[in-house]
């Protein structure tokens, strides 16, 4: 019988990968919603990472033509253990253990939510599309950030391209000193008795020939030592580090008070996380604060920070005040690129606006890199967002604003941001 | 001959490597040639388990054309898989010439070895062998079918569009369960004929189809009408074959794909008629090669306790009341039957001499060649299910009535109750009782062309609700509107469903 083994271990993996990508496209409506949940779920810091979501079974189920239980059906089942002919017995069959069984097969199999993975890159790419992302910046974002290599010292491996000359030759001299070192100290003093003998003896001495014969074996074994050994080579070292080699801080402000409700407040979330998301590609280490504020403000953690509500009014100021105090205290040395992202839903004290105006130009605006202000409001716009248009006109490229309606909105916020860097 | 010098141990340990899969297999191979099993060359292909899991999508199939419900298969499989919950399968193996074994690269050797004789001998050989496989899978055709197939609807993807091809494939996936012939026998799967003969066959059906169809001139009509008999003549079991000769709208491309999803889907067929018979007969064979090969001394005692907890695991029955409980095992069952007709060739009772009087002391390789060439589950269990077997497994049959308040105990394993209970137990193996019977009854030639389906109903069983989306998808297919009515057992007819076809599909 002839018989072939192949090892088809190393053929192509992804047989399954059109298949699953035409799964996702057609189920895109379904699996989008359970994005959108999952990304309420997420803090923003996570969110460049793949997502277990589910999505309802009943949507992707393959139809076919079957028969429901009802009518009439005979059942052969193994193991009795207490049934005769003729008996009649109570539904369901085998008692309670049974009823679990039948109570999930009566909503049928496959009804329950459909669970799956999504890749990093698919989730990704799904929440881009919410966002109406440019192609261009999509590709941005969503590239694996990238290494350049620097030298790091040296190594005793290497390729012989690689290999530092000078290293090796110190190397191979540290070695030659440190072997040869005993024999020299012995050669010294041996030609020193030789000399002093000479002085006495004669030439032929049987003692002075002794000498002569040891000192010639010194001679021998220190030119032995080898020039240069394997042992000696050193080669330059070179290791991967993260492109993006500088660090930047990521301020949060967001207006908390009551007219914020969850809504608003998870459209000012994607604003953020495409803010991060940004960062994340272009800075090594990133700190995210967050400051959320009605009259007075405070900086909280992430979870407090979307998912406490407090209610009053609104003072803009207080907020910048305290983004002011934090630069001042904990970033000011030049090392940190400072970004700023607040949201709110434009109320604000009228007194106030100005005075945020005056913060803005005056303190916080020449420490910003970027400056993005997003107006989550259906309404008109009102003082804050008419003294920050002011601002707008002399800080183009630091600032930018936007009012927002739906998240398709928040992208031109960024534009300049992209455009600059892509 | 060399018998002698081979009785040296076979490899050990858990690590696999391929020369010691080569020896195992030569090893199980001899012994099957003693046991004249007859097999098609085989091929064993070691894959990863990611490999599986795509291969598990497919159905097991080297290649397979693309459609969305593959990658849904497979993030489910993916996804239980990661989390612990499901262990791969150990082997898939392919009816084909030669048969394809996977042999999965987590596996340690001694699985290796039970993948090799339970697939590649065992299965392997109940492909060739048995009728129903003969008569309508072509070993040698399959794979190259799958590529013209594949090719085909790559290419129609392109010309057409993925989406509207995606949609065909949806209609023709709803309808695949009832795109089978269950009785008739079919003709030979080549690629050569297929190529060869494809576009002849779609000019010919489309003639055929616009004749059927054609408008005729007023006057003619009324004769026509009354010349014209029922259509179709014989109602239609098959409904996919239906839609690929008859439906009216289809482009040829439609058509071409209709008929590559029913010839898949008829090439399946057979594995679901046979899977009692086929999982136990492969059971039987490797629990027979490789306890033989212990017998000789080749296998450690090592081996065979890893051998056997595998095994026993994979045919443990649990009784109906335990929480493993999920129907009866066909694995269990079986290797359970292919053992009992071995004992009952070879050491009969006075209760199988009476019960099988034309097999009880036979030669029992001739008489398993002959159960396993000329039968299928439902026939199978109807032949050979002994009486021992019924008291060993404590079978017993449960008559669930919907009108009764009460379950019925029909039978159980005694006296009384074997044959009713055998008989039983083979109509659960019947797919055509499982499956509904809808029938192309009618279609109204002369008036507005719509279709009628028919089910016949049996035993009052009811229509799965999710026929509403399936009748749509028939819609789709046939252009016009569809009806689906039921017959009871009476007589009477009572419509279940209408739909109209939205859109009717012009070039």
């Amino acid at each position: 019988m002839t018989v072939r083994i192949i090892d088809r271990r190393f053929d192509s993996k992804n047989k399954s990968s059109v298949n699953r990508s035409r799964f996702i496209r057609r189920f895109k409506g379904q699996i989008r919603k359970a994005v959108a949940d999952a990304v309420s779920k997420r803090g923003i810091r996570d969110i460049d990472n793949g997502e277990k979501i589910s999505i309802p079974g009943h949507d992707i189920a393959e139809p076919q033509f079957s028969l429901d239980h009802g009518g009439v059906w005979g059942q052969v089942h193994p193991g009795n253990d207490r049934f005769t002919s003729g008996e009649e017995v109570d539904r369901p069959l085998g008692g309670s253990r049974g009823r679990g069984k039948g109570a999930a097969s009566k909503d049928g199999e496959g009804m329950d939510d459909f669970a799956f993975t999504l890749t990093r890159d698919e989730f990704l790419d799904i929440f881009f599309d919410e966002l109406a992302l440019p192609n261009l910046v999509k590709r941005q974002l969503a590239k694996v950030e990238e290494y350049k290599r620097v030298r790091a010292g040296f190594t005793s491996t290497g390729v012989p391209t690689n290999i530092s000359l000078t290293r090796t030759m110190r190397g191979a001299a540290g070695r030659r000193i440190a072997i040869g070192g005993p024999y020299a100290a012995q050669l010294r003093t041996l030609e020193k008795t030789l000399e002093e003998l000479l002085l006495t003896r004669a030439d032929d001495d049987p003692e002075v020939e002794a000498l002569r014969r040891e000192i010639a074996v010194l001679r021998a074994r220190i030119a032995a030592i080898p020039f240069i050994d394997t042992f000696d080579l050193r080669y330059n070292n070179r290791i991967r580090v993260p492109q993006p080699t500088t660090q930047a801080v990521m301020f949060c402000l967001m207006d908390v008070s009551g007219s914020m409700d969850e809504a608003k407040k998870n459209i000012a979330k994607r604003f953020f996380m495409l803010l991060y998301l940004f960062l994340d590609r272009n800075y090594e280490r990133i700190d995210v604060v967050f400051i959320r504020h009605h009259t007075s403000a405070e900086e909280v953690d992430e979870d407090a920070f979307f998912h406490s509500r407090e209610s009053g009014g609104t003072v803009v100021s207080s907020a910048l005040e305290m983004l002011r105090d934090i630069i001042r205290e904990r970033y000011a040395s030049g090392s940190w690129n400072i970004y700023v992202a607040q949201a709110s839903d434009g109320d604000n004290w009228n007194d106030d606006s100005p005075r945020c105006r005056e913060l803005l130009t005056e303190t916080i605006l020449p420490a910003c890199q970027y400056y993005a202000y997003i107006e989550v409001t259906d309404g008109a716009p009102q003082n804050l967002w008419e003294e920050y248009e002011r601002l707008a006109a002399s800080y183009p490229d630091h600032f930018a604003m936007q009012r927002i309606g739906n998240v398709a909105d928040i992208y031109p916020v960024f534009r300049d941001l992209f455009r600059k860097r892509a | 001959m060399a018998r002698k010098k081979k009785l040296a141990m076979l490899p050990q340990g858990s690590e696999w490597t391929l020369p010691a899969i080569t020896e195992y297999d030569e090893a199980i191979g001899e012994v099957a040639q003693r046991y004249r099993l007859d097999c098609y060359p085989h091929q064993l292909e070691l894959i990863s388990a990611e490999q599986m899991m795509d291969a598990y999508a497919s159905i097991g199939m080297p290649l397979y054309y693309h459609h969305w419900s593959f990658g849904k298969h497979f993030l489910a499989n993916e996804n239980r898989y990661r989390r612990g919950q499901m262990g791969l399968a150990y082997e898939i193996v392919i009816n084909s010439d030669p048969c394809i074994a996977y042999l999965m690269e987590e596996n340690t050797l001694t699985m290796q070895a039970l993948v090799i004789a339970h697939a590649a001998y065992g299965h392997n050989s109940f492909f060739k062998g048995n009728h129903l496989f003969k008569q309508w899978t072509s070993a040698d055709a399959i794979v190259d079918y799958l590529v013209f197939a594949k090719n085909y609807i790559a290419n129609c993807e392109e010309r057409y569009g993925e989406e509207t091809v995606e949609r065909l494939l949806d209609a023709c996936h709803a309808l695949s369960n009832l795109g089978v012939d269950r009785y008739k026998r079919s003709p030979k799967l080549s690629l050569e004929k297929e190529k060869g003969r494809q576009k002849e066959r779609e000019d010919y059906l489309q003639a055929q189809v616009n004749d059927l169809w054609r408008t005729l001139p007023p006057a003619l009509e009324k004769k026509a009408v009354k010349a014209e008999k029922h259509f179709p003549e014989e109602p239609e079991e098959n409904l996919l074959y239906f839609i690929e000769k008859s439906a009216p709208l289809l482009e040829p491309w439609q058509r071409e794909i209709v008929r590559i999803v029913r010839k898949i889907g008829q090439y399946f067929y057979p594995q679901r008629q046979t899977q009692v018979m086929n999982e136990g007969w492969a059971c039987f064979w490797h629990y027979t090669l490789l306890n033989t090969l212990y017998d000789e001394g080749r296998l450690s005692d090592g081996f065979m306790f890893e051998f056997l907890q595998s095994h026993t695991s994979v045919i443990y029955q649990p009784p109906y009341n335990s929480k493993w409980y999920s129907g009866i095992n066909p694995y269990a069952l079986g290797f359970a039957m292919w053992t009992d007709i071995r004992r009952i060739c070879e050491q009969p009772t006075d209760e199988d001499r009476a019960w099988f009087p034309d097999i009880a002391g036979s030669d029992w390789r001739e008489t398993f060649d002959f159960a396993m060439t000329n039968f299928k589950d439902e026939s199978f269990i109807a032949q050979y299910l002994s009486p021992k077997l019924m008291r060993d497994f404590r079978f017993f049959a449960v008559l669930d009535d919907d009108q009764r308040a009460k379950l019925k105990i029909d039978a159980i394993h005694d006296e009384r109750g074997y044959r009713e209970l055998r008989q039983q137990l083979s109509d659960q193996y019947n797919l055509g009782s499982r499956e509904p019977n809808i029938q192309v009854w009618d279609v109204d030639f002369s008036g507005d062309r719509s279709l009628t389906l028919r089910l016949f109903s049996y035993m009052r069983r009811p229509l799965h609700e999710s026929y509403d989306a399936v009748l749509d998808h028939m819609a789709t297919l046939w252009g016009f509107t569809v009806r689906l009515e039921a017959v009871a057992e009476d007589g009477s007819v009572v419509p279940i469903a209408e739909r109209m076809a939205e859109k009717r599909h012009h070039g």
